[in-house]
Parts: C-alpha cells; sequence; structure tokens
C-alpha cells in the first residue's frame, strides 16, 4: 500500500451513518457489547495474564493484514477482512476480540464506519464472520484429511462462508431497520451475497495459503489444530534420511 | 508511519486542546442528532454540513485532505446511486430516467448522512493523537482490558507493518508482480510468516513484563486528566445545534 493512498478501491463492508435505523442499531450495539464482554472472559480464561501482549499482537498482525492489498484482476484490489484468518489462528474467542478491536480502531482513527454503526459492524464483520469461519472449520476438519491440502480446503471453505455470512448479517440488519425496499430486497441481497462470493474466493486462497504456511511451520500456533500437527506429506517424507540412506548405499 | 498513527494531524488548534472524551462524546451525540434529522429537511443538512466546514476551519484543516479521506464511504455511494432505482413508489421523470420518488429521498439520505457522518468522524480523527483517543475512552470507563490491549495493538502495529512492508519490497526486488489471484501464494505465504513473528514477539513481551512483576494490570498511578465544566460546555453547544436542529425539523415536518 502506497504511503497516504485512500483505499479507494477496497471492498469495505464498514456501515456509515443511519443506513440503518436507531433502535436496530441500538440492539446490534448491545448484542455486541454482551458478545465482546464474554469473549473477553473466554480469552482470559485462556491466556489469563498473557491475554494483554498476546491479544495485542494478533491485533497489530489483523492490522497489518488488513493493509496487504491483493490482487482481484489487473487494477482492482482488495484486502483481507480477517475474520477466517483470526479464527483459524487465534480461535473464536481471542479472534473476534482483535478483529472487534480492529474494526474499533479504524471507526475512531479512520473514520471508517459510523460510531453509531459500530454495534452493528462488529456483529457482522468480528462476531459472525469469526464465529462461522470457527465452525466450518472445526466440522470440515473432521471430514478432510489432516494433510495441508485438507487443512487448506477447509480454511479456504470457512473463508467464503464467512465473508458471505457477514454479508448476510448486513442483509438482515438491512431488513430490520435500513429503507423500504419492497420486492427489491431479494434482487439487493443476491448482489450483495453474489460479490461477497468473490470477495470471499480472493480471501480464502490467501488465508489458505497463510494458515497452511503457519501449520507447516509451527503446527502449535493453529488453533484450528488443535495441537495435533499436520500429517506429513508425502514429498517430505521421501526427502528424509532414513530413505536417501539406500540410495547413497546403490550409489 | 501514517498508517498506524490514525488520521492525526498535529496542530495547536482550540479543537486539538479539547480533552478527547469531551470530543468523543460530541462526535457521538453528532452522529445520532445527524441520523435523527428527517430527510425531507434539505435545509437542517445545510446547518449541519455548516458547522463542521466551520470546525474544519478552525482546527486548519483543508477541504482538499477531508474530501479525499472521505473516499472510506464510496462503496456505499454505489447503494445510495441505486436506491431511487430499487425503491417502490410513485415514479418521477428526470430528463431520460424514470426513478421513484422515494426511492431518490432514500438516496440523498443516504448521502448526506454518510458523508456527514465521516466528516464528523474525521474532525475527532485528526485533531486527536492516538494515545489521546485511548485516554479519552478511558475518562469514559471504557473497560481497561480492551484499552490495553488496543494500546498494544496500535505500539505494535507500527512493526508488523513495517515487516509487512519490507517484505513486500522483497518480493518486489525478486520481481514478485502478482496480477490474479492464483499468484498470490507468495503474499500468502509472508502473511503467515509475519503471524508467527507477531505471535513469537508477543510471547517475549509478556515474559520481558512478567520478568519485571506483570500480574495481570499495569500498574499506572497517573490518570487521564479530566476535562473542565467550560471545555464540556463548548464541546457540548455543537451536537447541541445539531439536536436542535434535529428536534426542529421533526417538529415542524
Amino acid at each position: 500500500m502506497q504511503k497516504g493512498a485512500p483505499p479507494v478501491e477496497d471492498l469495505a463492508l464498514h456501515i456509515p451513518t443511519d443506513v440503518i435505523d436507531g433502535p436496530t442499531s441500538l440492539i446490534f450495539a448491545l448484542v455486541a457489547v454482551l458478545a465482546v464482554g464474554w469473549c473477553t472472559v473466554a480469552a482470559r480464561r485462556g491466556l489469563d495474564e498473557r491475554l494483554v501482549p498476546l491479544a495485542g499482537l494478533a491485533t497489530a498482525f489483523i492490522f497489518a493484514a488488513q493493509m496487504l492489498n491483493f490482487p482481484i484482476a489487473a487494477g482492482v484490489s482488495g484486502h483481507l477482512l480477517g475474520g477466517a484468518l483470526a479464527a483459524a489462528l487465534l480461535g473464536p474467542w481471542l479472534g473476534a476480540l482483535c478483529v472487534t478491536v480492529v474494526i474499533a480502531i479504524q471507526a475512531l482513527l479512520f473514520a471508517d464506519g459510523a460510531v453509531t454503526a459500530l454495534g452493528l459492524n462488529v456483529v457482522n464483520m468480528a462476531l459472525i464472520a469469526t464465529f462461522t469461519a470457527y465452525g466450518v472449520l472445526a466440522l470440515a476438519l473432521k471430514v478432510l484429511p489432516r494433510t495441508r491440502w485438507g487443512l487448506g480446503v477447509a480454511v479456504f471453505a470457512a473463508s467464503i462462508i464467512s465473508v458471505v455470512a457477514a454479508s448476510a448479517g448486513f442483509v438482515l440488519q438491512f431488513w430490520l431497520g435500513g429503507e423500504e425496499v419492497g420486492q427489491s430486497l431479494g434482487a439487493m441481497a443476491a448482489a450483495i451475497l453474489g460479490t461477497h462470493v468473490l470477495v470471499g474466493i480472493g480471501e480464502g486462497v490467501i488465508t489458505a495459503g497463510a494458515v497452511t504456511a503457519v501449520a507447516v511451520a509451527r503446527p502449535d500456533l493453529v488453533h484450528a489444530l488443535r495441537g495435533t500437527p499436520l500429517a506429513r506429506p508425502a514429498t517430505l517424507a521421501e526427502t528424509l534420511p532414513s530413505k536417501t540412506l539406500p540410495s547413497k548405499d546403490a550409489a | 508511519m501514517n498508517a498506524v498513527d490514525g488520521l492525526h494531524r498535529p496542530g495547536d488548534s482550540p479543537l486539538h486542546r479539547l480533552r478527547p472524551q469531551v470530543k468523543i462524546v460530541g462526535l457521538v451525540a453528532f452522529t445520532c442528532a445527524i441520523a435523527a434529522t428527517p430527510r425531507e429537511a434539505v435545509w437542517a443538512f445545510g446547518i449541519h454540513a455548516g458547522v463542521l466546514v466551520a470546525l474544519f476551519a478552525v482546527a486548519r484543516i483543508p477541504a482538499s485532505w477531508v474530501l479525499t479521506r472521505s473516499l472510506v464511504e464510496s462503496p456505499f455511494l454505489v447503494l445510495a446511486l441505486a436506491f431511487p432505482f430499487m425503491v417502490d413508489g410513485p415514479a418521477v421523470h428526470l430528463g431520460f430516467l424514470t426513478v421513484s420518488e422515494p426511492g431518490l429521498w432514500a438516496g440523498w439520505n443516504l448521502l448526506a448522512k454518510a458523508t456527514l457522518g465521516v466528516w464528523a468522524a474525521l474532525l475527532l480523527a485528526a485533531t486527536t493523537p492516538v494515545a489521546g483517543v485511548l485516554a479519552g475512552l478511558s475518562r469514559l470507563k471504557c473497560p481497561e482490558i480492551l484499552l490495553q490491549i488496543t494500546a498494544f495493538a496500535i505500539r505494535y502495529a507500527h512493526l508488523t507493518v513495517a515487516e509487512v512492508t519490507q517484505m513486500r519490497l522483497a518480493r518486489l526486488a525478486r520481481c514478485d508482480d502478482p496480477r490474479f489471484l492464483w499468484q498470490a501464494g507468495a503474499l500468502a505465504r509472508s502473511l503467515g510468516t509475519v503471524f508467527i513473528r507477531s505471535f513469537e514477539r508477543g510471547e517475549r513481551v509478556w515474559q520481558a513484563m512478567s520478568a519485571r512483576g506483570y500480574t495481570g494490570r499495569l500498574p499506572l498511578e497517573v490518570g487521564p486528566a479530566p476535562a473542565s465544566a467550560v471545555q464540556w460546555s463548548a464541546a457540548m453547544a455543537v451536537p447541541a445545534i445539531a439536536v436542535a436542529v434535529a428536534a426542529w425539523t421533526a417538529v415542524t415536518l
């Protein structure tokens, strides 16, 4: 990202002022406060006094990850929402907490998303995205083989579904408290969800690449793997010293 | 680095000197007033905008900067442009276009309120440093644990962003130039590396902190300064104007 250049082509979901009416915003703000409070308690249970430094650094990482613009096609780029990345690497509680902090920083320091819509944005991008991604990931890892490809496919699917679920959260909020668009709501929902399938594919490719890279180097840091490393891929097994010895003898 | 320090523009205007907690409350009240203003009261939005423009002038923030930064809301402007064609209702003719009247109002509503909301938030972001925003939130009784995480995140975001930038330069120096998504593998792997480094750094920071006797609370004796009644009343005058305008238009229309 060029210094100081405004992120014009970024696909952002941050809801501005009064797209959703007051009562709906208030209800979702209340949901967000309760859920984030619960996430804080649950994350602290896992990390105790390590919570502040580790969550702080993880948030800094999500923040940096969102600054990485990736190419969608020539001239168009997008950036990660980070929900699936946070869920896979940090787990649902800490992950949702970190994404929430990122969204709050963006609203207060970057004027991205209205302060009155903070609750809506947190519910969509931090809570729905992270928890959906974690649910899909947990299910997919039960079915798929525990290899690089299995993990990659699981993370890819979890990313797409989480991005679409987050945009579905917006459609729900719009249906509850947005403009009365009548017949057009279906068309609008289809347009929003369809666009976000495309966004989700981009998110999925990057997230799957990042998570498998971490899983190969430090499997203990991938929360979704629950401490068990991946099965060793065949290409690596062939280069192990025990397998190379016979060939040396033959030579 | 610009990318992490928010949009703060150092200065010495009365708005810069105002205590951050006052500005945050003012921003929330002002945004609520904008949201509550009926869409048909076009002149009321003129007053809201006039107030904001005057404040930008007081804070010596150039209009070009505000307009560039307002592009953050551009995805929603597409929605505003789509409303006249989506919303049901009596049709009006605009040249060769036939659009619905309630749809036009909905589009105007979104355009006006989103722009004013972004401007108000930009005013806070431009006149308040990061530490100030955190101090203000602390005065407003925001949970301390969230503020500590945020403070850590912003402090170390400088490092992680610098790492990401450095890796991007290193890739470019080795002729990496992905133009399509399926070429983005190196980018994804470097993201994984940044995560491992960040997490390991987090563990090192925690070890250093616990070596200095950290037990889960920061031993801060000095809290952020309170704001005087004069500051509160001066700052609340602005949202008060907006609330008065919103209430007046809601009654008269």
